[in-house]
């Protein structure tokens, strides 16, 4: 069992809405070390960081959904195949590749500001570059903790997309939009299984356990680092000069 | 020089790579069609942003735009402007003899599982509305698995978007 940060006063509302999502981050101009590669990179190097950008105001909370939505879609895939029920295997495989489309599209967005690529802010940053939160990093192969974080997530993340659909930027505003109409169906299914296992000790715990995590996002969990080394290692393999 | 309504037409012919019973403006996923010059500039949205289509279908409108001796310029928009009601109604007939239950509706308070729960959904066979939702998620990002009671067919059930 992972060794967990709990919550000192547990909660004895658990009906939704239940803690406020994550925190609201104000755009900063701090540094990112976004990493430029210069053609294909060998061996099992890291990318070399070549260049600190400043941050685009706009693209430092787009990073940071991107980046949930990347390694969660990556945490979720992990059930293909293994569910409890065949219709959860298809679910979860749906949902994943939804996070990746929404990581994708809002990782584009933001490298048109950072004057780099998607796959480079996908693949080519060091685990300690991205601004996750721990929920999303850790491997769960617990069906009810899996549970726990896909309700946390959704609504934190509906309480996100909400702000970001009244933003001022029509970019962001519009992407927002896109993004929650397919995230709608992925509450739906977070709200089923709630109502299924409300009454069940072991999710009930999960929940107390993980809802800490949702906003956790100073440093990452040693997990991160393990899925990075998975995530990357096709892209790290690929010999200098060649291209798939 | 090509007109807009030659790419219309043209793009008419582009089926949609995993339900190629319809065309791309069938879906209404083509949202403008421009003539500049030589070059041909089309928008188009994705249905679902995690959709393995997106790029063949930009492959194949650029292509089938190539085909007209124009210089194809096909620019994905990444924004809210695409809804399962932008669907023709040809295109809805389409999915319907295909055993796609098109798409109902969009609701302004968006999806909810009473509403999918519900037997409001059409079997796509036999047209009786004694339909259970078996998953909200099914072989694609767009579509939801149903079962008809009446004539004991699963199908597919377009998702509202």
């Amino acid at each position: 069992m992972l060794e967990l940060h709990r919550q000192e006063a547990v909660k004895d509302e658990l009906d939704l809405p239940a803690e406020p999502g994550f925190a609201r981050r104000e755009p900063h101009s701090g540094g990112i070390a976004a990493t430029r590669k210069k053609g294909a990179h060998g061996g099992n190097m890291v990318s070399p960081v070549l260049r600190r950008v400043s941050v685009p105001a706009r693209a430092e909370p787009l990073l940071e959904i991107a980046d949930d939505e990347l390694i969660l879609g990556w945490r979720d895939s992990e059930w293909t195949g293994i569910a409890p029920f065949l219709e959860e295997d298809v679910a979860f495989s749906s949902i994943a590749q939804n996070e990746i489309g929404h990581a994708r599209a809002l990782y584009e967005l933001a490298a048109r500001d950072l004057g780099t690529t998607a796959d480079e802010l996908a693949f080519d940053r060091k685990p300690a570059e991205y601004r996750c939160c721990e929920l999303v990093e850790l491997r769960l192969p617990e069906w009810e903790r899996t549970i726990a974080r896909h309700v946390l997530y959704e609504q934190a993340d509906a309480e996100r997309l909400a702000r970001l659909k009244a933003s001022d930027d029509a970019e962001v505003a519009g992407l927002a939009a896109k993004i929650d109409r397919e995230e709608a169906y992925h509450r739906l299914h977070a709200e089923m299984w709630h109502e299924r296992l409300r009454n069940e000790p072991r999710y009930v715990e999960a929940l107390e356990e993980l809802r800490p995590l949702v906003d956790r996002r100073d440093g990452h969990t040693p997990e991160l680092a393990l899925l990075w080394e998975e995530m990357t290692s096709v892209r790290r393999s690929q010999p200098a000069g060649t291209t798939w | 020089m090509v007109t807009e309504a030659q790419v219309w037409e043209a793009l008419a012919d582009v089926p949609d790579p995993e339900i190629p019973v319809i065309s791309v403006v069938d879906l209404g996923v083509v949202r403008d069609v421009r003539i500049e010059g030589e070059r041909v500039h089309v928008e188009f949205t994705p249905t679902f942003l995690g959709c393995p289509a997106l790029e063949v279908m930009r492959a194949q409108m650029a292509e089938r735009i190539a085909q007209l001796g124009a210089e194809p310029e096909v620019e994905v928009v990444l924004d809210d402007s695409w809804s399962t009601d932008r669907i023709t109604a040809d295109g809805r007939e389409k999915l319907r003899a295909a055993g796609f239950a098109p798409p109902t509706p969009r609701a302004p308070e968006g999806p909810q599982l009473v509403q999918l729960q519900s037997n409001g959904f059409r079997c796509p066979y036999c047209g009786s509305r004694d339909t259970a939702l078996e998953n909200i998620f099914g072989p694609t990002p767009c579509r939801s698995l149903r079962y008809c009671r009446d004539c004991k067919q699963p199908f597919e059930q377009f998702k509202t978007i």
